[in-house]
């Protein structure tokens, strides 16, 4: 790397044409265009989602404590569940990776910010208009929307409780907010590498989030689709998924779901990105099998568009469909498995240290390979009968989501966060964080699986007797992985308002541009393009 | 250095402009927005030929086999259904029949309005197993058109199908399901 | 390290001894079932199969994840290598994970096979459902009946009441009991037609590895041949609004024999019945009766909605206190409203006895404050279905 000193030359900001950085208060953050301002606003309006999302949660587990009805009506449960769902999906943790993109995106490939800074400004500034339109209707007059995350018709239209318009409106602004997003992170990458920067010298984190910009442009629109079929099926007469009229609710599953697996996958290769980064830093040791990532990361992809049906194998499927959706999903264990076996060899006879990043990364490999696991066992269509619409999907999805997803986020803010701030994070906290979110995500996970097998279906307000002794230990864990989540923002603020100053390159095996930089980052980074071998 | 320039300039020309890219993606979401739609109709020629959810024909075809299998006896079953809000009653006059692939059939189902008021009512047909629905040939079918019966009124309503020659030979049982719908909303006047 | 090792045992250590001090803990099943049909016994054999491949694959996987962890730490002074790719072993690990998909897709695919084969049964019963119960009909039987939940409102309603104990008492089978279940006879291929009046539904019986959506207008099949008689639950498995939790399915196989004697006793219930409603015509029904009968229906059929109270929960679930229908309306129209429904209101002619729909109109006419004085009998009802 010949780009050590490149941060002495770019802290001369003040010939550069962008003023924003002189404004002060709410209208820095209103009219701001820099990637690491918008970056910082994507990663805490997905905190605050997430502590709304997880405040709603929080009823469902009290709710869920013991059988019979405590303290919400049937009808309010089913609100609640769906738009936990909405925000943990729409408004954690795809504003998250938005955010890291924003962040370290430019800063990785050299560029001096996102190559449509404007743009960027808008599409962060809608968001929060979609979700106070979503948490508003639960004062309207009709309530939230109830019909789940998944809005199956026609219980979302004929029989939708009115609040279907809002839902419809609110999906239509996060939509384009992740197009508008997308094409931005794609526009960058491919035009704002620094010189010598190949696609195949880009760290894996930048494809990661290259080929997910992709996946989000293919089928954000599909949704917007769907949602506006829904909208003229509840409100304007067209028959899309009304049989009187022709149509058909299971075309309604296929269009939903066409959408709905690459958006799992939008949600995971980020993650795979970020952990990618972080395993090798404390391992001392470069990533194991750099190309074979790349073509992983990227045949997961291309497969997500063929698996779809497979959310839905007991809607009445031809043999032969359910034969040939039963492979491909199979087939997705292949590159995922190339993956985790990746990571382990990056770890192998390397040097390990445990900072929290890393322990957050650890914790991602085991627990999103038994989701992996739970997933295989979902993909074979005969014992998928046993297990759908049952608790065992919600422990696999959480276990993807939550130690996947989110423990990915945590591990990278962790990782960042010098770089971010300036300081370093208090080190202990951050252990209390990571011991008291592990055990308690499993005491609230892992025992849903045992529930599902037993027969307990998911979305329902009130339990037959036998599943309450682990509903009522799944909802201690639930409490505990809440509170816990506290102690996350308090080293955030901790670090935000001191610390130990961190030097440019705070981790000793870490590797790429953002780290040839001051911390806290200045400003304006890579004014003059680094040059890279 | 010279080496880094030359690479520079390389990198420069393969570079589109964003003005470019932009263009490309926003022709990409707007074409997967109307792909969306695009599944519709791609929904119905895929349940043709797969018979999911066993859509069967909505007009009527013409008689086309080529003789009757009498080696083969298929059962065909009726049921029927009324959703939410139709005062009808609605159902088979015979249960169950069999037929010979290729053979003509003709059967009979009673509709009665029991409410005080005007109602259009639409049949909707769907065939079990599904592979079978794109085997299932109906001829002349009620569910073709809208039934309008006045407040009261009685009918007996026709449905003329055969069974396709080359219906696979694992499937003896075939059924025939009827859900009515009260389109007089939604009727076309 | 060693504080957090300390904090993972305390929460290992917090968790068994928490588990093993739950005292209904004896009944907790941990896995699937293994069912009564030779279906679901290849489902279970199939599960338990991915499952041993499944730890075996973690074991190995996170062993070497663990051993690095361990052996290759700085702080024992572990130099870091400096290999990384190997496309041999970048091979092997693809290749490995494509055979072990093989040995499962094989298994999986005969099940499957068998599953789908619905042929040759020898009963067959239209299943529907219907927010928020099911409806059971016998093909070539003439009988049919809905199947609803039986389990008290007091026993599931705790929101008056407190967290300590368990609320109201509960019985065994707290929400998985219904009123009238399925018979269905043993060692017989029974067929399912599954479909639904409403939203989509999802019928499940897990000991029978039988779990299909309802979809309205469309029809699903599926089948079963449970060898062992005996009393077997399940629930809706596909979210239908607000009482998905609260519509069980019970079914009960019958030895063949038994099977005869149950459809003949329904035949002489049905007969009996229309005897019944016959007679109901020609009698009248004091006003204090009626009352009486229509609160019972009204729990039992409309308070899930309509709220006890009259409320209702707007704006899905209008409230008749005082509402037009209920008051102002003609008695005809009221009648025709439950018996025929109308939008989300389910039809109810088929469910209730003229007797019964009577007897509810009375009562929702008088309730709550209502007071039209209005009575209606039988003879009303019929006569407003065949205006």
């Amino acid at each position: 790397m010949t780009t050590e000193t490149i941060n002495e030359s770019l802290d001369d900001s003040h010939n550069d044409d962008h003023h924003d950085h002189k404004m002060t208060g709410m209208k820095r953050w209103l009219y701001t265009t820099n990637h690491k301002d918008i970056g910082t606003l994507y990663l805490w309006f997905a905190f605050i989602m997430f502590l709304t999302g997880g405040a709603l949660a929080m009823v469902i587990r009290i709710e869920l404590f013991q059988p019979g009805l405590q303290i919400v009506e049937p009808d309010f449960f089913n609100q609640l569940t769906t738009v936990h769902g909405l925000i943990m999906v729409f408004g954690a943790i795809m504003p998250a990776f938005t955010g890291f993109a924003n962040w370290m995106v430019p800063m990785m490939i050299g560029a001096p910010d996102m190559a449509l800074p404007r743009m960027n400004n808008w599409s962060f500034w809608i968001l929060p208009f979609a979700f106070a339109i979503l948490l508003g209707s639960f004062f309207m007059e009709s309530g939230a929307p109830n019909f789940g995350w998944t809005f199956y018709a026609p219980l979302s239209t004929t029989y939708s409780n009115g609040s279907t318009a809002f839902f419809v409106f609110a999906v239509h602004i996060m939509g384009i907010s992740s197009i508008m997003g997308a094409i931005n992170i794609v526009v960058t990458i491919m035009n704002l590498r620094a010189p010598g920067m190949t696609y195949m010298k880009m760290p894996l984190f930048v494809w990661t989030f290259f080929i997910t910009a992709y996946l989000l442009i293919a089928v954000m629109p599909v949704l917007a689709g769907v949602v506006t079929m829904l909208l003229t099926d509840t409100y304007f007469g067209t028959s899309f998924f009304d049989a009187a009229g022709g149509g058909d609710p299971v075309m309604f599953q296929h269009i939903f779901w066409f959408f709905g697996h690459p958006e799992v996958y939008i949600m995971i290769l980020p993650a795979f990105g970020i952990v990618s980064t972080i395993i090798p830093a404390f391992s001392r040791k470069k990533l194991f099998g750099y190309s074979s990532m790349v073509y992983a990361t990227s045949s997961i992809a291309l497969l997500s568009f063929i698996v779809w049906a497979h959310h839905m194998f007991t809607t009445g499927m031809p043999l032969f469909g359910e034969l040939f959706f039963m492979y491909c999903t199979m087939l997705i264990a292949v590159p995922t498995g190339v993956k985790v076996f990746n990571w382990v060899a990056t770890m192998w006879r390397g040097s390990l240290t445990f900072e929290t990043p890393m322990l957050f990364s650890i914790a991602f490999v085991i627990l999103f390979t038994i989701g992996g696991f739970s997933g295989l066992m979902l993909a074979l269509t005969p014992v998928d009968f046993q297990y759908h619409d049952t608790y065992f999907v919600v422990a696999h999805f959480h276990y993807v989501l939550v130690t996947g997803s989110l423990f990915s986020i945590y591990a990278g803010a962790y990782f960042w966060l010098p770089k971010w701030t300036g300081n370093m994070y208090n080190e202990s906290l951050a252990k209390w964080h990571f011991w008291s979110s592990l055990i308690s995500v499993n005491l609230l996970f892992f025992p849903m699986h045992f529930l599902g097998l037993a027969g307990m279906p998911r979305r329902i307000p009130d339990y037959a007797l036998q599943f309450a002794d682990f509903n009522k230990w799944v909802s201690i864990g639930g409490f505990a992985f809440g509170l816990s989540q506290l102690i996350f923002l308090a080293v955030v603020i901790k670090c935000i308002k001191g610390g130990d100053k961190a030097p440019a390159k705070p981790w000793d095996g870490a590797e790429g541009l953002e780290w040839t930089v001051a911390s806290p980052a200045p400003y304006h980074t890579f004014s003059t393009p680094p040059k890279v071998d | 250095m010279s080496e880094g320039t030359e690479q520079e300039a390389n990198s420069h020309e393969i570079k589109p402009s964003n003005s470019k890219v932009i263009k490309k993606l926003v022709l990409v979401v707007f074409a997967m927005f109307g792909f969306g739609f695009g599944l519709v109709p791609l929904y119905d020629v895929f349940c043709d030929i797969t018979g999911l959810n066993g859509k069967t024909n909505t007009v009527g075809v013409a008689y086309a086999a080529d003789g009757i299998d009498t080696s083969r006896t298929i059962k065909v079953q009726f049921i029927t259904r009324m959703a939410k809000g139709i005062p009808w009653k609605f159902e088979p006059v015979i249960n169950e029949i069999s037929v010979h692939p290729g053979e003509m059939k003709f059967v009979n189902f009673y509709a009665k309005n029991q409410s005080q008021r005007d109602i259009i009512g639409q049949a909707v047909p769907s065939v079990s197993p599904g592979l079978a629905a794109g085997y299932f040939q109906k001829i002349e079918c009620f569910c073709f058109t809208q039934q309008p019966l006045k407040a009261g009124e009685e009918v007996e309503m026709g449905l003329q199908f055969y069974v396709d020659l080359d219906l696979p030979s694992e499937i003896t049982t075939l059924t025939l399901s009827y859900t009515l719908y009260d389109i007089s909303g939604k009727a076309d006047s | 390290m060693s504080r957090g090792n300390q904090s993972w045992l305390m929460g290992a250590w917090l968790f068994i001894t928490g588990l093993l001090s739950s005292s209904a803990w004896a009944d907790t099943q941990l896995n699937l079932t293994k069912g009564v049909t030779a279906v679901s016994r290849e489902v279970y054999d199939l599960h338990m199969l991915v499952l041993y491949i499944c730890t075996a694959i973690g074991i190995v996987v996170f062993g070497a994840m663990f051993w690095s962890m361990f052996f290759h730490r700085k702080s024992k002074g572990a130099k870091a290598a400096d290999f990384h790719e190997s496309t041999k072993v970048e091979i092997l690990w693809t290749a490995i994970p494509i055979v072990i998909l093989i040995a499962m897709a094989v298994p999986a695919t005969s099940t499957l096979i068998d599953m789908e084969n619905n042929d040759d049964s020898e009963v067959t019963i239209q299943i529907t459902g219907s927010q928020w119960k099911w409806h059971y009909k016998y093909f070539d039987q003439n009988i049919e009946y809905y199947s609803v939940l039986s389990t008290p409102r007091e026993e599931y309603e705790n929101q008056n009441g407190s967290f300590a104990g368990n609320g109201n008492a509960k019985n065994d089978n707290y929400l998985l009991e219904v009123d009238k279940p399925l018979v269905i006879p043993a060692n017989k291929k029974v067929r399912f037609l599954i479909t639904s009046d409403d939203v989509i539904h999802s019928w499940w019986i897990p000991a029978f590895a039988v779990k299909q959506d309802a979809n309205p207008g469309f029809i699903n099949e599926a089948w079963t041949n449970v060898d062992i008689p005996g009393v077997y639950r399940g629930q809706c498995a596909e979210l239908c609004g607000k009482d998905h939790g609260f519509m069980p399915i019970v079914v009960e196989v019958k030895s063949p024999e038994d099977y005869e004697v149950w459809l003949n006793e329904q035949h002489a219930l049905t007969a009996q019945a229309a005897d019944a409603e016959k007679a109901s015509l020609s009698t009248s029904i004091s006003k204090e009766e009626l009352m009486q009968l229509g609160e019972a229906t009204y729990m039992a059929h409309c308070a899930a909605c309509h709220q006890p109270t009259g409320l209702g929960l707007p704006p899905t679930f209008p409230a008749l206190k005082g509402s037009v229908v209920a008051t102002q309306g003609s008695i005809a129209d009221h009648i025709s409203f439950v018996q025929n429904g109308k939008g989300m209101m389910p039809p109810f002619g088929k469910q209730l006895s003229l007797k019964e729909i009577a007897a509810v109109v009375t009562y929702e006419r008088n309730a709550w404050g209502n007071d039209t004085g209005d009575i209606v009998q039988s003879s009303d009802v019929k006569a407003a279905s065949e205006e």
